[in-house]
């Protein structure tokens, strides 16, 4: 397939701190002890799509991933790690890398996506309808609404994540809003109303973050408008309002110029014999391409902009949020229990064969124990993931939380709701709810803490 | 009737209060079916025909809109109908009178006078007050068309209502097809958007006149409906089924009048009780309204292709006189003197009594009972009503010709002519295309948005007394006046013709096309398509839809005058200022007008343009200086002269517009930018002007020496002037020091 892969693995995210840290970046955090970026990757594999270009922000989380990325994938994928600068936006990163893009079509996939749509559906859709660029959606994630007793941080209020018009066969993209949009009025445009007829307006789904783009298309939307720099809020919002009036053509004809191979959407001749060749019923761009009653002094330039809506069947989430770091966890052993790649005992667990349990200990379904982890007596460990190497002791209770590699808790502590990293010390009767502790941490014995980030502080 | 009762009777004999809410649901569905029928829609489209018969009576395929109506309430089931008249009521009540349709059994009409209702808010309000609707009722419009049943509509509503009582309202929508290009439907309505909940189908949106370029949707609609379809493509059809609070609202709402830009509007937009709107979509059946002639001509058609079966011309539904399909869908009565060589063609009816003469051609249109059609005469897509004569050799096309027109021979009708009652068109005269023409003048234009459509009938207009022979008695001056505009009639429709063609003012003109019978001609589609184009991109440049700060910046880069654009607005509002300004000024010179008045004048101009008094000032000055240029200067010193004496004369109005230093300096930018552009001649006198202006005490010296100050950091072509005025300035500053 003439695909290539752009995976935006992002660098140390702000928002993740304090489970993101200097030696974890994002694209590291574990899901159900993996790194996140293996479940795009794997993804990608498993679509046959084996030549990436993954995209890092700073040169230190590139070591880190590229490192990783190669030992665990040699002679699986061929990856390419590009370091690009911080805080330049997800279309500053495409920027960035512009030269390498070669392909006529890419497909952009954020790092931080556990998901189970095949990227190859996308990339289907988009060819199909020769777009400029394909979008995947799914619903909205539901966040923290399975057990009771989780987390009260969740159910802030409820979250719209974007606002999104589709035509009445929800294939094209006629309307998006993002950002601080999302929060205002709906204002949609007339005139692609006139041309579609009928619109349907959704707040109910959300961006996936997997775009299909044409390459001569998104190469030269980024040149063109430096200051774009997010995909999902400048780029994509670009080429949906312009759509039926397309700036694109204009400058087709310089990427002619440069050599590049013709874009198909950009001659309306080849659009209007392909138009013939499939007898298919042409969709509104076509129609309005050719204008009223099938002629026009000269026909408008226009370009597709489609979606893939995932089923709610499928899986798909990002994890850009402290709280989806939970919900993903939860739900890779769990309810998408097909994620994770593991096979689960009888009890529905997953324990390594090297870890050790105490006496009257009981780990219960939808939990996970990582290998050369040892545990005390009269332990008890629910709906909880357990790293490799942890050392705990007795009497304690883990609900509901993330605890990493290499974390040691002393006797009676009780974890509910929380996220412990990489080795953080609990020391004897620490009692957590709610709460995330930042790698390398040590807590003192016997204090209790609700709903608090604990960390190191920032040397 | 006999439902009604038994409905009753079981209602009473329901006893027990556990039983009570099931019978009072039960008794609600027993209730007779009601329908309100408004037989005066509160416009003006149908000018200037109606200014002598309603709309509802005006023969639609040779039958009367309103029979249509209520052969439609009546077969879907309606018991009883209130028929409110307003304008021409009379005429209404009679033709009820004269109809069988008091005489159906199971089918009660009831007529509703009133003199003074000016929109359907006052007629609900009346219908209300008397007290006569008991449950669910339809309302439509005397002018609906439409074979649907009302069955399902009615009972989504019931549902509806027994679940949330404030669903007070269903409407009854379909598809259309809306031009992409005229933004009106086929019906010649205006372009309509609607947001509908596509599980719930509550209508939540509701807009069909605007100029902007976007859709707005309040963002609490979406967090109460994860998903809203907007529709371009929906057609309003007029039919609602309402609930009675649908009247109470009216009556709490004494300034609704019209059901959509008032009630709906208040509904949709301030949530008056949390009363909720629903839609009900029809799939096959016909459903449409008589808005304009285009829909006029549009639903003929639909009714001679048999859309609205079984509401069609071979078919008795109402004693019209019995007409045969032929081939083609051609519709003939019985009783048509037809000339051997006489062509009538596809899609055509023609009424009894009808003679046609040889060699004339008739399609796609529809010819009245007891017409006298002469020989050589081309009838194409024309509506012609009853008793029409038409001399040889006339053209007809796409016209409307009520009755008891006589167009005499050789006369050509272009597309979109009306002729109104009795109007006579002298020989061979070319009626040019959409004009009206009527015996009646044309009313002084009232710019007022609830304006009657018919004339008030106490004015007593000439009736035409043959058709339906009706009451009004004609007042001596009225007989008088029509002789009278006989005689000046004359010569507006051809010698021998009677009639006034009626103007359009300018505003409608543009509409014309849009609502006539006749079909959009190719050249005005592409124009304006080209202007659509046009607008498309306007309407992206404006964007409207920046979705985030970055962008913003960046359209700006993108289309580079975004801004500027802002600018250039600002810029054309006080040119156009300026020129009223200058226009007035100019009129208070000529007609000798006081200063106060002139200030009266300028000061609602520059309330009206939204400025500041420093720009009145600026204008005036110009206005003035523009003046003195205009009159005749051979010499820059007489030039001097003619600013004296202007400034002189006009010095108490200018100063009234000085009040602080501020405007004096704003006067000499002014004057210093008209020296540079618009009036060079004064840049070899600018000096001199401006001591004029310091000698008539117009400018104080302190305004001169912070202008000179102000400038001294400015470019050396900015300067040009002050270096003019060194000396002066000079002058000024020795002469201040020495005050000290």
């Amino acid at each position: 397939m003439d695909f290539q892969v752009v995976v935006l693995a992002g660098g140390f995210s702000k928002t993740l701190v304090p489970l993101v840290s200097k030696e974890v970046p994002k694209a590291l955090l574990p899901v159900a002890n993996r790194p996140v970026l293996s479940y795009v990757l794997e993804l990608l594999e498993q679509n046959n799509l084996k030549d990436l270009i993954v995209v890092v922000e700073s040169e230190s989380a590139a070591l880190l991933i590229g490192g990783w990325i190669s030992s665990a994938y040699v002679d699986r994928l061929h990856v390419e790690v590009a370091a690009v600068p911080e805080e330049i936006g997800t279309a500053g990163a495409l920027r960035a890398i512009d030269h390498h893009l070669t392909a006529s079509d890419i497909l952009v996939v954020s790092g931080d996506l556990v998901c189970d749509v095949p990227p190859g559906v996308v990339a289907a859709t988009h060819r199909r309808h020769d777009a400029v660029v394909t979008a995947m959606l799914c619903s909205n994630p539901v966040s923290g609404s399975t057990e009771s007793g989780s987390s009260g941080v969740k159910d802030k209020a409820k979250k719209r994540y974007n606002i999104i018009g589709l035509d009445p066969t929800k294939q094209f993209l006629l309307h998006v809003a993002a950002g601080v949009e999302v929060e205002k009025d709906v204002r949609v445009q007339k005139s692609i109303l006139r041309a579609v007829g009928q619109m349907d307006i959704r707040a109910d789904l959300m961006d996936a973050h997997m775009y299909a783009f044409k390459r001569s298309v998104l190469q030269e939307v980024l040149n063109q408008k430096e200051a774009f720099q997010s995909l999902r809020r400048d780029v994509l919002p670009y080429l949906v309002r312009s759509q039926l009036r397309s700036e694109l053509l204009l400058n087709g004809v310089q990427s002619e110029e440069n050599g590049n191979d013709k874009d198909a959407s950009q001659n309306p001749k080849i659009v209007l014999s392909q138009l013939l060749a499939n007898a298919s019923t042409p969709s509104f761009h076509e129609l309005h391409a050719l204008g009223p009653n099938g002629f026009s002094l000269s026909p408008r330039k226009t370009h597709k902009c489609c979606v893939y809506i995932a089923s709610n069947s499928n899986y798909c989430v990002r994890l850009n949020t402290i709280q989806a770091f939970s919900d993903i966890n939860r739900d890779v052993i769990g309810d998408a229990s097909h994620l994770s790649g593991y096979s689960f005992s009888a009890q529905n667990n997953i324990i390594d064969p090297s870890a050790v349990l105490g006496s009257k200990t009981t780990v219960g379904p939808q939990c996970m124990l990582g290998e050369g982890s040892q545990m005390g007596d009269k332990c008890s460990v629910k709906k909880s993931v357990i790293g490799r190497h942890c050392r705990i002791g007795s009497n304690v209770k883990i609900v509901n939380s993330i605890v990493m590699n290499h974390v040691t808790i002393g006797d009676g502590c009780s974890i509910q709701g929380s996220v412990v990293c990489s080795n953080v010390q609990l020391l004897e009767r620490v009692v957590l709810k709610d709460c995330q502790v930042g790698a390398g941490f040590v807590v003192t014995a016997g204090s209790e803490h609700k709903g608090e980030s604990l960390a190191k502080k920032e040397k | 009737m006999v439902a009604k009762q038994s409905g009753r009777n079981r209602g009473g004999g329901g006893g027990g209060t556990a039983a009570a809410t099931e019978v009072s649901v039960e008794e609600l569905a027993r209730v007779p079916l009601q329908a309100i029928l408004l037989a005066d829609s509160f416009a003006t489209k149908f000018h200037p025909i109606t200014l002598e018969r309603p709309k509802v009576l005006l023969p639609l395929v040779n039958v009367p809109m309103i029979d249509y109506t209520l052969a439609w309430l009546e077969s879907a089931g309606v018991e009883e109908v209130f028929v409110f008249c307003c304008a021409h009521a009379k005429q209404v009540a009679e033709h009820l009178e004269n109809s069988q349709w008091f005489a159906q059994p199971n089918f009660s009409v009831t007529a509703i006078e009133s003199n003074n209702a000016v929109g359907a808010g006052d007629a609900l309000r009346l219908i209300y007050e008397q007290n006569v609707i008991r449950g669910d009722f339809v309302l439509v419009s005397g002018d609906t068309v439409s074979n649907m049943s009302l069955a399902e509509a009615l009972g989504e509503h019931k549902e509806r209502r027994r679940k949330d009582s404030n669903a007070i309202m269903t409407m009854v929508i379909t598809q259309s097809k809306t031009s992409p290009t005229t933004r009106q439907s086929r019906l010649g309505t205006d372009e309509l958007f609607m947001a509908i909940d596509p599980d719930t189908k509550q209508l939540l949106y509701y807009e069909d006149k605007s100029d902007k370029g976007t859709v707005s949707l309040d963002k609490t609609l979406l967090s109460d409906h994860p998903s809203i379809y907007l529709h371009n493509d929906k057609q309003d059809c007029y039919i609602d089924i309402c609930s009675p609070e649908v009247l109470s609202t009216f009556a709490d709402n004494f300034d609704y009048q019209h059901l959509r830009r008032h009630f709906l509007k208040g509904l949709l937009d301030d949530d008056i009780m949390g009363y909720k709107i629903f839609t009900h979509e029809i799939q096959s059946n016909y459903a449409a309204r008589i808005d304009n002639f285009r829909s006029y001509d549009t639903v003929s058609k639909d009714i001679i292709q048999r859309w609205t079966y079984p509401l069609v011309p071979d078919v008795q539904f109402f004693g019209n006189s019995s007409t045969k399909l032929d081939r083609q869908g051609m519709y003939r009565a019985s009783v048509v003197g037809q000339s051997r060589s006489a062509q009538v063609g596809p899609f055509t009816v023609i009424g009894s009594g009808t003679t046609i003469g040889s060699q004339s051609q008739i399609s796609n249109s529809v010819v009245g009972e007891g017409c006298k059609i002469g020989a050589n005469v081309s009838i194409e897509g024309c509506y012609i009503w009853h008793n029409v004569t038409i001399e040889d050799g006339c053209q007809l096309k796409h016209a409307i010709v009520c009755d008891g027109v006589v167009i005499k021979s050789g006369v050509i009708l272009e597309p979109g002519v009306v002729l109104s009652y009795k109007v006579v068109v002298g020989q061979q005269f070319i009626v040019p295309a959409y004009s009206k023409v009527s015996l009646y003048q044309q009313p002084i234009k009232q710019d007022s948005d609830e304006e009657l459509e018919y004339a008030d009938s106490s004015t007593g207009f000439m009736d035409a007394s043959s058709l339906s022979g009706l009451p009004d008695k004609l007042k001596e001056e009225s007989t008088i006046q029509l002789s009278e505009s006989q005689l000046q009639a004359a010569s507006e429709v051809g010698s021998g013709g009677v009639g006034f063609i009626w103007s359009t003012s300018e505003g409608s003109h543009e509409e014309e096309w849009r609502h006539s019978v006749a079909p959009i001609p190719p050249a005005k589609l592409l124009e304006i398509m080209h202007t659509s184009n046009n607008e498309l991109e306007v309407v992206q440049q404006d964007g409207n839809l920046p979705p985030s700060g970055e962008l913003e910046r960046d359209s700006v880069t993108a289309n580079s005058n975004d801004y500027d654009d802002d600018d250039v607005d600002v810029k054309d509002d006080y040119e156009f200022f300026e020129n009223e300004v200058e226009a007035t000024f100019k009129r208070a010179l000529e007609e000798n007008i006081k200063e106060d008045d002139v200030i009266l004048e300028v000061n609602s101009l520059r309330l009206s343009y939204n400025l500041a008094t420093a720009d009145c000032s600026g204008a005036l000055f110009y206005s003035m200086m523009k003046s003195a240029l205009s009159a005749p200067h051979p010499s820059p010193s007489d030039l001097v002269k003619n600013a004296a004496t202007v400034i002189t004369k006009w010095k108490k109005l200018l100063k009234y517009y000085l009040p602080s230093i501020d405007e004096e300096i704003e006067v000499i930018l002014k004057f210093e930018e008209m020296c540079l552009e618009s009036a060079k001649e004064y840049s070899t006198v600018f000096v001199q002007i401006l001591h004029l202006l310091y000698d008539k005490d117009i400018i104080q010296e302190e305004a001169i020496l912070n202008w000179a100050s102000e400038k001294e950091g400015a470019d050396e072509t900015d300067k040009l002037f002050v270096k003019q005025a060194e000396k002066f300035i000079q002058w000024l500053n020795e002469a201040s020091e020495e005050e000290d």
